[in-house]
This record gives structure tokens, C-alpha cells and sequence, in this order.
């Protein structure tokens, strides 16, 4: 079973948490991803960095360019990740865009996935119709999970449809908007997580983008599976002295009660 | 078989890689864009905008001293001579009465040279609706007085900080500002680029362009296809305008002319058919300057609208199957057949058509040939580079 569907199967309240590969500095991958589950994250996401994330607010735009400017390809990380499943056992999860997977070769891209027990990836840029038709049979065979993402304007009949073509979890985006905007889930947003919540859909929903402390998360839960925490994480990255101490830090600070 | 296609590639190019927060936007857009524009209620105050309000039909103008310094028969299409100076408005006045048609309230879009946004901004005050639009900050120091002329026609103008801060990046903005507004605004592209269907929604805008110039060619003529037709091509849709009613016809030469910046090998450049490869920007599939790593390269040219990696699905495809030539012409080239033009013309173009007129030097054409060369803006906005390098 896929490391992420057996995570869904034992626990609740996941706590998911993005950062991006190469920062704040190229050496940083492993030890974040590290620090993480140390720290009890349950689910990692590893930011690919791109020149142009059109779906990601300034932290995380800000956090992929001074990757780039380390020196973090594709290529490179691969090469980072190799033995990271000597030491780690959680879920890991690709966020990246479209263009550098094509560039790479996509089944290429696949197989190197595999190898380094990468369990799944968030590619927000490529449209559901395009991963059925081009993808999906390659991921599959890869045994590599493409996770979707809805919003507060997804229909139900999309909603239905991805959820058929999805394995692991759904990605809810809580509110239109890009990465790391305002905090807090407002009358509107709990209507629509308890709108997709009563579709009782096949797979779990872990809520995405405006998650940022212990109160958004434990309000998140109540809703879902989980939460994703992104740009929140890479500022106290940006702001802490050292890898450890500050990801110790914000993940306490989230879990706390 | 150059138009697009049900799905929204021409060819293996286009299609709409966009995040799923866009996809109830733009799929409104998809649905009902082709009705809103057949409608006959929609094609008469189009059409009554365009001539009462552009100006169209823009002229087609015979440049005899050109002709004769090139041994050719050179018309230029006045697209300068439109209201605000370019072949923009076409588009903006198209779109903003489609988003009027869709209950928009408020209305964003990109800029490189700024002829886009101070058409945008233009409609907007037209049409009573807000207007935002991001530039890059690059660019809002080299176009100064098209920020002027947004801000005196009520728009806001945000600069784009980050990465090459152009035009690319002026587009990212725009992008995530209707990611972050998707119920009221209505995002106006200004070039055959981004998700199906905006390259075929702005080609048909801008088709005008080529159905008037076939009708103006026959009584200067006698006969409605040119030999050649010339347009410079950053994201394209001049070009596409251009030469959309000639697709068809094979006997028409169509030549697209890029901006090769300080040059094609020296690292500052925008010729995007010679150094891109296929590649997904701004939600198309299309030819893409990039870097092994898939990282999109920032590009270089003297002119402002022609400074983008990418280029609009609709070229890739016309590249790829040979329809089109794509050539490309450096800053020096464009600067020298601008001070030409002004000289042997009376007409100062815009740094973008310069360098369609630069090719002309490059042409081996028969003194008979009939070429129309898309003039597709004035050159107003670009005098401070132009007393800059005036003793070239």
C-alpha cells in the first residue's frame, strides 16, 4: 500500500507541511525533511522550485527564487533525495509545476521518483483533463499518486470526477487565492468544507493555503483529514538561526494546544 | 488546419495548463466565447466601436519613397493611426464588451510597452469598469509616458518586482491577482498567449487587421492576397491579426520578424524560435526560452513588446509546420529602419514595428511583389530611446 494511503488509514489531523528544495541553503533538503519528521509532521511536501510558480504568493515565490539562485535543479534533487528513505519513513510528496517535469521527460521523471520513494506529487499547473488523457497510465505504473486540487468554486460534478481519478487524498484549496494569504476560515469557507465534507467523497481532504498557526490548523481539522501548512513554515525557516531549532519551533507551535 | 482545434492546440501547441483555482473562469470563457462573439447585437457595437471610436479602417498606405529605397512594393497597415496608437485596442475593446456580457466588474491585465494597458485603460474609461494593471517595473521606467497616459485615464497601475520585471512577469501577476478574484473580474490578455481560448479569442479581435487589408488591397490592386506579409512577433497578435484571413492562402509569404536583442549568441536576447524549445508558459504549450532545467529564461529586447520568453501557441504552430518564416532582427537593425521610416516616410514607429521594418533590408523580393507590412503601433512612446541612440 502507498505510504500515503496507509497514513490516512491509521491517523487523523494530519499535519502536512511544505517547504522549498535547496532553501535557505542548496544543502538544506535533506536536513529540512529531517527536521520535519523529527519534529512529528506526518506528510512532507518537497517544493520543486520554479522560475514562475503562478499559483504561489510572494513567500514561497521569493523562497523558489533563492533556490534557483543556490543552484537547485530537478537533476540535483534527485541526487539529494537518494537515501532519504534510509532515515525517513514518512509520506513524501513533489510540489512543483508542469514544465520542469516535461523538461526532465516525464517518465524519467517517474522512475527517478520511484527509486527514491518519492509517494506522490502536486503538480498544479496540470489540468485534469491533461493528466487523464497523457499521464495518468504512467504515474500509475510508477506507482506515483497525482494529487488534485479543488476549490470553493470547484462544481460538484468536478469535485465527483476528481475524486474518482484521485488516490491518497484531495487537496482543498480553502479559499481563491494564491499561497500564503490571510489566515482564518470565515463563514464562507466552513459552508464549502461542510458542503464537500457532506459529498462523502471516496478519498480523505487534507485544507490547503491560509493555514498558518495552531488555531487555522485546529479549525481546518475539524473539517478535514488534515491541513497543509507552506509559506507559514518558510518564513520561521527565513526568520529562525539554524534548520533544527527553528522547525522544532514551528512545529510545536502548530500542534500545541 | 492553422486555426485551433476543438481541444485548443493548434497542432501539439496550446491547450490550458492552468491551476484548478483559474479553471471555472477560464471554462466560462471557453463556453461562450464563440456565441458572445457571433452574436449579432455583440458584432454591431464592435463594429460601430471600431469605426467610430478606433477609427478603422486603418489605411493601407502605399510607402512609395520605401518602396523605392527597396525595390519592392511596400504597403504599410496603419495600425498606428488607431486610437491609442496600436493595434491593441482591437482586443481591448473586444474583450471588455465580452466581460461586460459576462457581468464583470472589474478588469485587469498585463503590460510590456504599454500600448496594452493604456488600451485597456482606455476601454475601461470607456465602459465605466475598474482597471488594474501590472507592469513590469523595468518597463514602467522605459515607457514613463504610457504610465502617465494609464493614470490620467483612471487605472492603477501595479509594477511587477519580481524576476526580469517585464512583461513575463507583469503576466504572473495578472495571472495571481484572478486567482485571488475569480467571481467578478475579467483578466484581458493582451497577446495570442495563455489557456485556450484566449490565443483564438484575441486572433479573432484582431483578424480585422487582415480582412480589411485584403478588401483595401483589392481596389489598390485588383487583388486581395499580397505576396508577402510582414509583422514582428513577441507574443504575436499583430502578427496573428496580420495574417489571419492569409492561412489559407499558401501563396502568401508570411514572414514573422523576433527580436533578436544585442544578438542571437550573446545572452541577451528574445528570438524565441531559434533559442526556445516546447515548453508551457502563462498556460499554453507553446515554444519557451528556457534553461536544461526547465527554469524560463529572461529575455532581452530594446522594445518593450517584443521582450517575452515565450510566443503565442498559434506561432509555434505556424513555425513548426513551415506556414510562416520566423526571422529576427537585432536592436541595432530595428533602430536604423525606424530612423529610416521617420526620414523617408514622415511616420515614427514604434520600436516593435521597426523591426518588421528592418527585415525589408533582408528580403529578396522582385521589384513587382507585393508586400503589406503591418505598422502595428507609433512610436510616441518610445522617443527617449530614440534621442538616445539617434546618432547610431
Amino acid at each position: 500500500m502507498n505510504r500515503i494511503t496507509e497514513l490516512f488509514k491509521r491517523k487523523n489531523a494530519i499535519l502536512s507541511v511544505y517547504f522549498t528544495a535547496g532553501f535557505p541553503a542548496l544543502k538544506d533538503t535533506v536536513p529540512v525533511i529531517e527536521s520535519l519528521s523529527a519534529a512529528g509532521v506526518d506528510l512532507i511536501e518537497i517544493g520543486i522550485p520554479f522560475s514562475d510558480p503562478l499559483a504561489d504568493g510572494p513567500v514561497i515565490q521569493h523562497s523558489s527564487e533563492l533556490a534557483l539562485r543556490n543552484g537547485m535543479t530537478l537533476r540535483l534533487l534527485f541526487e539529494q533525495l537518494k537515501d532519504i528513505r534510509r532515515s525517513i519513513q514518512a509520506p513524501l510528496l513533489f510540489m512543483g509545476y508542469l514544465n520542469p517535469v516535461l523538461q526532465f521527460g516525464v517518465e524519467a521523471f517517474c522512475i527517478q521518483a520511484q527509486e527514491v520513494g518519492i509517494d506522490g506529487v502536486i503538480i498544479p499547473d496540470l489540468p485534469f483533463s491533461e493528466y487523464v488523457e497523457e499521464y495518468e497510465a504512467m504515474f500509475t505504473k510508477y506507482g506515483i499518486i497525482n494529487i488534485f486540487l479543488i476549490t470553493p468554486q470547484t462544481s460538484e460534478a468536478r469535485i465527483r470526477l476528481i475524486d474518482e481519478h484521485s488516490k491518497g487524498f484531495i487537496y482543498m484549496v480553502s479559499a481563491a487565492s494564491t499561497t500564503g494569504a490571510k489566515a482564518g476560515v470565515t463563514a464562507v469557507q466552513s459552508d464549502y468544507f461542510a458542503r464537500v465534507r457532506a459529498m462523502n467523497l471516496r478519498n480523505p481532504l487534507l485544507i490547503g493555503f491560509g493555514i498558518s498557526d495552531n488555531e487555522t490548523f485546529a479549525n481546518a481539522c475539524a473539517y478535514a483529514n488534515g491541513a497543509i501548512i507552506g509559506s507559514a513554515y518558510i518564513r520561521a525557516l527565513e526568520q529562525g538561526t539554524d534548520v533544527q531549532t527553528s522547525t522544532a519551533r514551528f512545529v510545536q507551535s502548530i500542534l500545541t494546544n | 488546419m492553422y486555426q485551433v482545434n476543438e481541444k485548443g492546440y493548434y497542432g501539439s501547441f496550446g491547450g490550458a495548463y492552468i491551476p484548478e483555482m483559474l479553471y471555472p473562469n477560464v471554462e466560462e470563457l471557453r463556453l461562450c466565447y464563440l456565441d458572445i462573439m457571433n452574436d449579432a447585437g455583440f458584432k454591431t457595437e464592435f463594429d460601430n466601436l471600431l469605426r467610430d471610436y478606433v477609427g478603422r479602417p486603418s489605411p493601407l498606405y502605399l510607402a512609395s519613397r520605401l518602396s523605392a529605397h527597396y525595390r519592392m512594393k511596400i504597403y504599410l497597415k496603419r495600425e498606428d493611426l488607431n486610437h491609442t496608437g496600436a493595434h491593441k485596442i482591437n482586443n481591448t475593446l473586444g474583450q471588455i464588451l465580452l466581460a461586460k456580457r459576462l457581468g464583470k466588474k472589474r478588469i485587469i491585465a498585463e503590460t510590456g510597452a504599454g500600448q496594452h494597458g493604456v488600451a485597456t485603460a482606455t476601454v475601461c474609461a470607456l465602459m465605466g469598469l475598474e482597471c488594474i494593471v501590472y507592469m513590469g517595473e523595468v518597463d514602467i521606467d522605459r515607457q514613463a509616458p504610457n504610465v502617465a497616459r494609464m493614470k490620467l485615464l483612471g487605472a492603477t497601475v501595479i509594477p511587477a518586482l519580481c524576476g526580469s520585471r517585464t512583461l513575463k512577469d507583469a503576466t504572473n501577476e495578472a495571472i495571481r491577482d484572478w486567482i485571488n478574484n475569480p467571481i467578478d473580474t475579467h483578466y484581458i490578455i493582451g497577446s495570442v498567449v495563455g489557456p485556450h481560448p484566449y490565443p483564438d479569442m484575441v486572433a479573432r479581435f484582431q483578424s480585422v487587421i487582415s480582412a480589411e487589408i485584403r478588401a483595401q488591397l483589392l481596389s489598390h490592386e485588383g487583388r486581395e492576397t499580397p505576396d508577402y506579409v510582414l509583422a514582428c512577433v513577441g507574443g504575436g497578435s499583430n502578427a496573428a491579426g496580420a495574417f489571419y484571413h492569409f492561412l489559407n492562402d499558401e501563396s502568401v509569404k508570411l514572414i514573422a520578424v523576433e527580436a533578436a536583442g544585442k544578438g542571437i549568441d550573446t545572452g541577451h536576447s528574445a528570438a524565441t524560435m531559434v533559442l526556445g524549445k516546447p515548453g508551457i508558459i502563462h498556460g499554453s504549450k507553446t515554444m519557451l526560452m528556457q534553461t536544461s532545467d526547465g527554469q524560463i529564461t529572461e529575455p532581452y529586447s530594446i522594445s518593450a513588446g517584443l521582450d517575452y520568453p515565450g510566443v503565442g501557441p498559434v506561432h509555434a504552430h505556424l513555425f513548426k509546420s513551415g506556414r510562416a518564416s520566423f526571422v529576427s532582427v537585432t536592436d541595432d537593425e530595428a533602430l536604423a529602419a525606424a530612423f529610416l521610416c521617420c526620414k523617408l516616410e514622415g511616420i515614427i514607429p514604434a520600436l516593435e514595428s521597426a523591426h518588421a521594418l528592418a527585415h525589408l533590408e533582408k528580403m529578396k523580393a522582385n521589384e513587382t511583389d507585393v508586400v503589406v507590412l503591418n505598422l502595428s503601433g507609433r512610436g510616441d512612446k518610445d522617443l527617449a530611446t530614440y534621442m538616445k541612440h539617434q546618432n547610431l
